[in-house]
């Protein structure tokens, strides 16, 4: 199957080995993997802060890139979940019915990744290997927005090698929200405490999620703690084989 | 013809009122941030709210879990709320005149100042110098106490957690349980110094406090004359007023007293009985966790001879219909104050409903407080959440509180003039629709590798120092995705 991937700002600048992780399995798997270089971001940091109407062009590029493509990817729930939720209402609140429809048509064709592999290729093995001990954070927008379900934890079960822990409180925010960890910095930091504590009593040596930005939040306080838990996004879990190693 | 207002004959609108400054508690005296950073602090407060909150998260979870047409119910809900909202005028006309067939009197209070005026009055007239409330939040949304106090009045609160509050004069926390922020030890503390009428030998159980405020309150109850309460609905076809409660001290002072008076925000109304059947399934699963409250009152003006002789209804607008008029904020009036969206919110677990500032708190009160007061009264609310999501799922009405908070904080954005943030914004924007511009960006920003040590990022310049006050932040790699891609 010919799959375009929607990389997302943030795993191409600052997490590129998401990117790298989701085209290194989706070709394994023996599908053909495409990055139009035309695409930029999704643009939920400005709708979510109240810049809507800022949004409308990035919306109108994500449209007109990816209009071309089937089936799209995206390694993270909660751009999907801005794709197929507010690109729509974006171009409704200004004013464009027909940006609005093909929004609509693009972001139904638009899949985080583990409803993709789960839900339309109907993969739960994907041959992994990953001789580590892990625990899941099942992030907001993937849980509450796209309904992924057990996805996540349907692939990550079978995965060779695995300790897989499970997270006490797992569906409890870890207090990132975008410009929520800036703009209430410490309401965020107080429920990050507690996510860490969660990821901490896992004795983990990994926490994984769907998401780059809630990842960099949890591993951005692990890291200042030096608390001796990284966090890997899926898609790297799913990459690695014996032979490929993480 | 053009020409200036009112010469073409078309008004300015200038929008709907909006509930007035100065006269209740819908505004708080400092943005929710600093609120937040002190509550926070508080760590008797933390574990309060953790250990309550989480106990009728239990509850609820519990209780909602038996009904298998859950979902079907919290779809009723919903769409009975917005056909009531589309047609309010004609079901508030239809109780109104319904109230005053069985012998209620109806008035009108534009907003809180009014309403207050008109409960004041309606007590002087009595001659009564005290009244006895059933738990009711629109009038502490429109401070009636001190209204009523500031006239010689003395109003008892009865409802437990309402009488902590009072007696600790201290502000209401929590929707349905406004004492959500005392423990047991706390309580018993402000028992003993307010009540003079208290065991100094009093314990902190549960059952020896409730027999204390018993006590206290009995002696209120026989002697009142005037009873207040609000309303959870009111049935337009009948003119029938509801209240649901757990403790009994709302049917006390609902039926003993010779006068009633009833102050009810206008979107409580229901067009008909049949869809009250709806919200008394919905509404005590999701408040208390109870299958059913203990206490469901009913009544329909005045039976001569049986409860009190005189009923007045006071309808309040206050701010709703300039919520009303708001599309897509107007669902925001669909709520019906169970607070289970508060309990489930991890931003108000952990701060506690004073940081809002306004009696509605938690996430319909980030949405519902600046829609009553206009957004710039109360700005910083819409951003007091990280959209995940939580409220929406337990909310009984299935009010999308995440897209209204977005929504709100778009109106924010484009009624409030330039700011350093939007020019910042429009510049982001600006370089990620160009990808030129964007691959230029991230060359730029890979400068951040300069200020790595150790592969991590310890400390960002302002405005995004405050994520590295708690946080590391990652360094840009030395090469993207897309050269990755283009190289491969």
């Amino acid at each position: 199957m010919r799959v375009a991937l929607f990389v997302t700002c943030l795993a191409d600048t600052l997490f590129p080995q998401a990117g790298k992780a989701t085209t290194a399995l989706l070709e394994r798997l023996g599908h053909q993997v495409e990055f139009p270089a035309a695409q930029t971001c999704c643009g939920q940091m400005h709708v979510n802060t109240g810049y809507a109407r800022a949004a409308l062009p990035l919306v109108r590029r994500y449209v007109q890139v990816f209009e071309p493509y089937e089936v799209i990817v995206a390694p993270s729930g909660s751009c999907t979940g801005s794709i197929r939720h507010q690109h729509a209402m974006v171009a409704r609140r200004c004013g464009d019915e027909a940006l609005a429809a093909r929004a609509e048509a693009v972001g139904a064709r638009t899949h985080e990744l583990s409803q993709l592999l789960v839900d339309v290729l109907g993969v739960e093995d994907v041959g992994a290997y990953y001789p580590h001990r892990v625990t899941y954070h099942p992030t907001c927008h993937s849980l509450r927005l796209l309904r992924v379900g057990e996805a996540p934890l349907r692939l990550l079960r079978q995965v060779r090698g695995i300790d897989l822990v499970e997270l006490p409180d797992a569906e409890v925010c870890c207090g990132f929200g975008g410009t929520f960890a800036v703009k209430n910095a410490d309401t965020s930091t107080a429920m990050l405490a507690d996510k860490m504590r969660s990821v901490l009593a896992t004795r983990a040596e990994v926490c994984t999620a769907g998401d780059s930005s809630c990842l960099m939040h949890i591993g951005g306080g692990l890291s200042r703690l030096r608390a001796g838990t990284r966090t890997v996004h899926l898609a790297e879990i799913l990459a690695a084989t014996a032979e490929r190693p993480a | 013809m053009t020409g200036e207002p009112g010469v073409t004959g078309e008004p300015t609108f200038l929008g709907l009122p909006t509930a007035p400054p100065g006269v209740g508690h819908l505004r708080g005296s400092e943005p929710f941030p600093a609120a937040a950073r002190r509550a926070l602090a508080d760590t008797q407060l933390r574990r309060n709210l953790g250990k309550a909150t989480s106990t009728i998260r239990a509850k609820r979870a519990r209780v909602v879990g038996e009904l298998p047409d859950w979902e079907a119910l919290r779809q009723a809900g919903q769409q009975i709320k917005a056909d009531t909202m589309r047609h309010l005028d004609r079901y508030l006309e239809q109780l109104e005149a319904q109230v005053t067939a069985r012998g209620g009197v109806v008035h009108w209070a534009r907003d809180a100042r009014e309403a207050n005026q008109i409960v004041t009055g309606l007590v002087r007239a009595t001659g009564a110098t005290e009244a006895v409330k059933v738990k009711s939040i629109v009038t502490d949304e429109i401070g009636l106490n001190e209204a009523l106090a500031s006239a010689g009045i003395h109003a008892h609160e009865t409802d437990l957690a309402e009488l902590i509050v009072q007696l600790g004069r201290d502000r209401p926390s929590h929707i349905l349980v406004p004492a959500i922020h005392r423990n047991r030890a706390e309580i018993r503390e402000i028992f003993l110094r307010e009540m003079a009428d208290a065991d100094p030998g009093l314990t902190d159980s549960p059952a020896a406090l409730a027999e204390a405020a018993r006590q206290h309150l009995r002696r209120v109850f026989l002697s009142a004359r005037v009873g207040i309460s609000g309303a959870n609905f009111a049935i337009a076809e009948t003119g029938t007023l509801c209240v649901v409660e757990s403790e009994g001290n709302g049917r006390m002072c609902l039926t003993l007293p010779e006068v009633l008076i009833t102050v009810m925000g206008i979107e409580k109304v229901l067009p008909s009985w049949a869809d009250l059947g709806v919200f008394l399934q919905l509404l005590p699963r999701s408040s208390t966790g109870e299958r059913m409250n203990p206490y469901t009152s009913m009544w329909t003006g005045v039976t001569p001879g049986d409860g009190p002789q005189q009923f007045h209804l006071v309808l309040l607008d206050n701010g709703r219909t300039a919520a009303l008029a708001d599309q897509a904020g107007r669902e925001a009036l669909h709520c019906i104050r169970c607070s289970a969206c508060l309990n489930v919110c991890p931003v108000y677990e952990r701060v506690g409903g004073h940081a809002y500032g306004s009696v509605y708190p938690g996430p319909i009160g980030a949405v519902l407080s600046p829609l009553l007061t206009g957004i710039e009264d109360n700005a910083s609310l819409p951003y007091a959440s990280s959209l995940c999501g939580a409220c929406y799922d337990a909310c009984p009405v299935k009010i999308d509180i995440p897209s209204l908070l977005v929504h709100l904080r778009a109106r924010h954005v484009e009624e409030s003039g330039p700011s350093p943030e939007a020019v910042a914004m429009a510049a982001a924007a600006w370089v990620m629709a160009g990808p030129a511009r964007y691959r230029a960006g991230q060359r730029a920003g890979r400068l951040g590798r300069l200020l790595g040590r150790g592969g991590r990022i310890r400390r960002l310049p302002p405005p995004v120092s405050a994520w590295t006050a708690a946080r590391d932040a990652p360094v840009p790699p030395a090469q993207t995705f897309r050269e990755w891609w283009r190289e491969r």
